[in-house]
Formats: C-alpha cells, sequence, structure tokens
C-alpha cells in the first residue's frame, strides 16, 4: 500500500504522511487494554457486522428479506473467489462451483428424496469435490490460464445439460422440498456467511493460509521449502469450491427449483465484482462489496438489461481507479491519519 | 457425405482459426488476455450493420470504416484502461472482461436483438464439389483466412514493427533497451487483435446473424482455440483450430448436433492434463507450468 503521494501540483512540493493512530499502536501491539475506548475500538469493526447482520432479517419487509437471502449468497460466493485469489488462483467460473452444489442438492433431493438437511452439507462436499476433480488437471496452470478454463467451464456445462437432457435437461428439476421455515432460511445463510467470513479469515491469518498466500506470491521459494504446491492448491480449491457449493444447493432449496441457470454468467461475474469493490484479500472486503452491489442491482432493476453493463462498468472504474477496494480504503482511514506536509 | 463433412469442416476449422488469431497475437506480443475480444467482434459487426443500414453505404467500404473503428477502440482500451493496470494478469482480465460485458450487454438493451441483423454476402453462388453444396462465402472464408495468414506471418518476420512484436513478445526488457517503446507496441498488438477480429466478423457473420450472446461464444471459442494450441504460439492455433474444427463437424454429423460443444471441452481438458502448456506452447512453457 502507498504510504505517501506526491503532489506536485503547487511550486512547493508536499507529499501525503500517513501515520498509525495512537490508539491503534495501543490497542493492536500491548495486549493490556486499558480503557473503554481501546476495547470498542477493537471489537467495533467485528461486533457491527455480526450484530448488523443478526438484525437484519428482523426488521426487513418480506422483499428485502429475500434481498437479504441473494446478498448472503453472493457474499459467499465472492468469499470463495477471494479464498482462491489469494491462493493465487483467478477464477472466472464461480458459477461452477454454485452449479455443481446446486444440481448435487437437487438431483439427491430429487430423485432420491433427501432431506433438505441432509442434502445441503452432503452437496457442499460432493459438489466440492466434482468442482476440484474437474479443475485438477488445469492446476498446475497459472495466472490467466487457469482464469480461461475456468470461465469456460461453466458455460459448457450448460450445453451439456441441454445435450444430454441428464438431470432434466433443458426443463431442469423443480419441486425441489423447500427449508421449513422462512426463519430457519434467514438464519442459516446468515449465520453460514458469518461462520465462513470470520472462520475463513482467521484460517488465512495462520501458518496455513500464510502458506497459500505464498504460493500466490512465489510459487517457486514455497516448492524449494518443501511443500507440495499443487496439494495445498487443490485444498484451497476444494475449500473455496465447497463454500460455493454450499450456496449452489441452499439457493437450489429456497427455489425449490434446479436448472441451467444455476451455471450462468451471472454467479461468476457479480462474486468477482463484488470482491473487486469491496476489496480483495481480505474476505470482509468481498462481503462488503456484495453488502453494495446486490442491493444496489435490485434497486436498479428498472432499468433492465442496462444494470449488467453497469457492473461492467464499476469493475473497469475501480480496477483502475481504486484497486485496493472500499474495504482497504475504510480500514486505512480507520487505523491512520493523514496530512500534507512539505518536502 | 463424408466429403462434405471434410469440406465443411475445413471450412469450420478455418472459421475457428479466424476467431482465434487475433486474440493469439494480442496475447503473444504483450501478455494482454483480450477478454473483450468477442465484444469488439460484436460491435464491429453491428457497426457495418449500421454504417450499411441506417447511412446506407455501400457493404465494403462499411466494412472497412468498421474495421478501422473498431482498431482504433482496441488502442484506446489499451490507452486509457489498460496501461494503467499493465503486467498485473488480474486487473487485466477484470478490465477487459468488463468493458466486454458493458459492450455486449449495452447492444442486448438498446434491442439489437433478430434475424434482421446480419451482413449481406460479398458474392452469392454456391457451388458442388464432389457432390457436396458449398457457397461462396464459406469459400471466400478459407481464402481470407490463408490470406491472412500468410499475411501475418510475413508482416512479423520481415517489417520492422513486426520484428517489435516478435522482439517484445521474447524479452520485453531487452527489447526496451534495443530502443522499442514497448508500451506503443503493446497499443499496437491490442488494437491489431481488435482489428482481426473486425475482418473475422465482416466475413464470419453472414453465415448467421449478429447476437450479443454470439459475443461469448466467440470469446470461448477463441479460447478453447488458444488454449488447445498453446497461448502465443501462432502454428499451435492453426492446428487447434483444425483438430476442434474437424472433431466437431464429425461428430456433429455422425453423432449428434448436441454434441459439438462437449468435444471441444473434453479436447481442453485432455490437453491440459497430457500437456498443460498447450500443443505448440513452448515459448512460455517453464514460467507458466510451475
Amino acid at each position: 500500500m502507498r504510504n505517501a503521494q506526491l503532489n506536485s501540483t503547487d511550486s512547493k512540493h508536499r507529499r501525503k504522511e500517513r501515520i498509525d493512530r495512537g490508539i491503534k499502536a495501543r490497542s493492536s501491539d500491548i495486549f493490556a487494554l486499558s480503557s473503554w475506548r481501546e476495547m470498542l475500538y477493537l471489537a467495533a469493526p467485528r461486533c457491527i457486522p455480526i450484530v448488523g447482520c443478526l438484525m437484519l432479517p428482523l426488521v426487513l419487509g418480506i422483499y428485502w428479506q429475500k434481498v437479504l437471502l441473494s446478498v448472503a449468497v453472493f457474499a459467499l460466493l465472492a468469499i470463495s473467489w477471494d479464498i482462491l485469489e489469494q491462493s493465487g488462483m483467478i477464477s472466472l467460473g464461480q458459477a461452477l462451483f454454485f452449479g455443481m452444489g446446486a444440481y448435487t442438492a437437487g438431483v439427491f433431493n430429487h430423485y432420491f428424496g433427501w432431506p433438505p438437511f441432509l442434502t445441503i452439507p452432503f452437496a457442499s462436499i460432493l459438489g466440492g469435490l466434482i468442482s476440484t476433480v474437474i479443475l485438477l488437471p488445469v492446476l498446475r496452470l497459472r495466472g490467466i490460464y487457469f482464469s480461461m478454463v475456468t470461465l469456460i467451464i461453466p458455460l459448457m456445462l450448460v450445453r451439456i445439460v441441454e445435450a444430454t437432457r441428464i438431470f432434466g435437461g433443458t426443463e431442469g428439476l423443480s419441486g425441489i422440498t423447500p427449508l421449513p421455515s422462512k426463519w430457519l432460511e434467514l438464519y442459516l445463510i446468515v449465520g453460514a456467511l458469518l461462520g465462513a467470513l470470520f472462520g475463513f479469515r482467521r484460517m488465512m491469518g495462520s501458518d496455513y493460509g500464510l502458506v497459500l498466500k505464498a504460493i500466490r506470491d512465489n510459487d517457486r521459494s514455497v516448492m524449494n521449502a518443501g511443500i507440495n504446491v499443487y496439494w495445498f492448491k487443490a485444498q484451497a480449491l476444494f475449500i473455496a469450491s465447497a463454500i460455493g457449493a454450499f450456496a449452489g444447493a441452499f439457493m437450489t432449496h429456497v427455489y425449490m427449483f434446479v436448472g441451467m441457470p444455476v451455471f450462468a454468467l451471472d454467479y461468476s461475474i457479480l462474486p468477482i465484482a463484488a470482491a473487486v469493490v469491496g476489496g480483495p484479500g481480505t474476505l470482509a472486503g468481498a462481503t462488503l462489496g456484495a453488502f453494495i452491489l446486490v442491493p444496489l442491482s435490485e434497486i436498479l432493476r428498472g432499468i433492465g438489461g442496462l444494470r449488467i453493463v453497469i457492473y461492467g462498468l464499476f469493475l473497469v472504474v475501480f480496477i483502475v481507479a481504486l484497486p485496493e477496494g472500499i474495504f482497504h480504503y475504510i480500514q486505512r482511514k480507520y487505523h491512520q491519519f493523514e496530512r500534507w506536509v512539505e518536502v | 457425405m463424408f466429403i462434405g463433412t471434410v469440406l465443411y469442416a475445413v471450412v469450420n476449422s478455418v472459421i475457428l482459426a479466424l476467431l482465434a488469431i487475433g486474440f493469439n497475437l494480442t496475447f503473444g506480443i504483450s501478455g494482454v488476455a483480450n477478454f473483450a475480444y468477442g465484444a469488439l467482434y460484436i460491435m464491429s459487426a453491428y457497426l457495418s450493420w449500421m454504417l450499411l443500414n441506417l447511412l446506407e453505404l455501400p457493404f465494403l467500404l462499411a466494412a472497412v470504416i468498421s474495421i478501422l473503428i473498431t482498431t482504433l477502440c482496441g488502442a484506446l482500451m489499451y490507452r486509457f484502461v489498460l496501461l494503467r493496470v499493465r503486467g498485473q494478469a488480474l486487473s487485466e482480465v477484470i478490465a477487459t472482461f468488463g468493458i466486454g460485458l458493458a459492450i455486449l450487454e449495452l447492444f442486448r438493451y438498446l434491442g439489437f436483438v433478430g434475424f434482421e441483423y446480419t451482413l449481406p454476402v460479398l458474392i452469392d453462388h454456391s457451388f458442388v464439389i464432389f457432390g457436396a453444396y458449398i457457397d461462396m462465402q464459406r469459400i471466400l472464408i478459407v481464402i481470407v483466412g490463408a490470406v491472412l495468414v500468410i499475411f501475418l506471418w510475413l508482416f512479423t518476420h520481415h517489417t520492422s514493427i513486426g520484428l517489435a512484436f516478435r522482439g517484445i513478445a521474447q524479452d520485453e526488457r531487452t527489447a526496451l533497451s534495443l530502443g522499442i517503446n514497448s508500451d506503443r507496441i503493446a497499443t499496437l498488438s491490442v488494437s491489431f487483435g481488435a482489428g482481426l477480429a473486425a475482418i473475422a466478423a465482416t466475413i464470419i457473420i453472414p453465415l448467421g446473424s449478429i447476437s450479443p450472446s454470439e459475443g461469448y461464444d466467440v470469446l470461448i471459442k477463441a479460447l478453447a482455440v488458444c488454449i488447445i494450441g498453446g497461448l502465443g504460439s501462432t502454428g499451435g492455433v492453426i492446428v487447434a483450430s483444425f483438430v476442434i474444427g474437424f472433431a466437431e463437424r464429425f461428430t456433429d454429423s455422425y453423432i449428434s448436433s448436441h454434441w459439438t460443444m462437449i468435444v471441444s471441452l473434453a479436447a481442453i481438458l485432455i490437453v491440459l492434463t497430457i500437456k498443460p502448456s498447450g500443443l505448440f506452447g513452448k515459448q512460455k512453457e517453464l514460467e507458466e507450468r510451475i
């Protein structure tokens, strides 16, 4: 992150200096918290989203509760994207994970009559495994190659479902058992989101996460350390795809339908847009992005297809103008203050 | 039946090669994976259509103007967006993908969908060769494809810009030290890629109609061919497009038309499992494979 910005418009050169706030220095390094203010400083950024997410279903109307469902689903997909991104795999095909989970849950419910509380965990794991196996040959590639293949696979799977007419073909499978109650639905997905957000944030901060991040930064030096890079990448891929598959399986039971739309481009693009807008590399940024973009798209529903145009432009603008994302920006403002100093 | 299938397979392969060659040129030279490629293809087709039907220009003139505009758009895209994120693969992919998405969905939103959106064939005539019907446009596609490949080969081997292209592709820093402006060459490579997409659109669109979803298909086909052939390798692209082209047409004739897409997916996965850098992707084998 840049610490100083040169400003050469005046005759006198100035630069922006960023210094950690005193409260940050006191509360992050020294673990003797001496005031409520310091404790609040540490706890607020963690508690506000938790309390907020748990309260939201109670205060929202029926329509916005549905929106909250899709916010949480897209946030999960964005978290899954972010985990892959932090391990050096840039996926353009989150729809693959989503669709695999959705179809697995749908098939086991429709053909074998499994109840939702069995299909959802089962589909998360099996869907995750299938996606991982499909992408295993690609794991040896990195960078753009991986992205290209992930973009292609879900779009081709749509054609395969269409061609072979398996699992209902173009009609899809309908009449899937819904979850028993609306409140269970809401709190299941919100709980899953919070669990995934904080759990995987912790995971990425642990030694295990450090290995994954190191693979992104310099895979050859990780290999040099005697670590099997492919095995770790496969694990990261499984974790990410299981999250995506969970979201898919959940949505199958909410819509009571599974069909070709689960492989649609929306499920690949919106999570990326959310992660890019929110700020990649923190998981919290991805969640924040989903909480901004999905309601925004609901508000913009009136303009129809123009929504996707706006998404596209959003992506470009954020990548070029604010590549760090909103979350990093807020984080910086929270921890540091800025002032102009003369050079 | 068999000869007809072979003929159409050749045409299909040349179409695939035409679709992929621009993407491959851009990627091979500047390392930019232009995910707006399909959108530029469709955009040039719509431009020709608008010039032809709204301004009532003759077709050839309209085609030339739209090819030039698309080429310019490629250069502008590099200059104003890609230059700022150069070298960061993720940002390049997302930025170009965003641009492509915006262009395609804008056309969809404006209602440019339907069978009336198509371009005329250059010469309306058809032949019977060995008992198989084939129309002039398809023969023209093969001719244009062959001419373009030869032209590109001559261009990259015998002109100073072409040699600079290859210099940047081989080693950007060494090329810089020899006085080749890498940003200028990269701008040219993106705009040439866009121009090739426009040429492909002019010649291929008359076989079908223009639609935004075609843009995604074109991108997928170009990616599939390039991945199988090995990115950045022109020979690989040609071989791969013949492999996929023949495989698709033969499954189409002898199995079922629904299976054509599955053949290319299977081909991608098999090739990547056996040879991760593609059939001919030797140039960057060490870097891209871990």
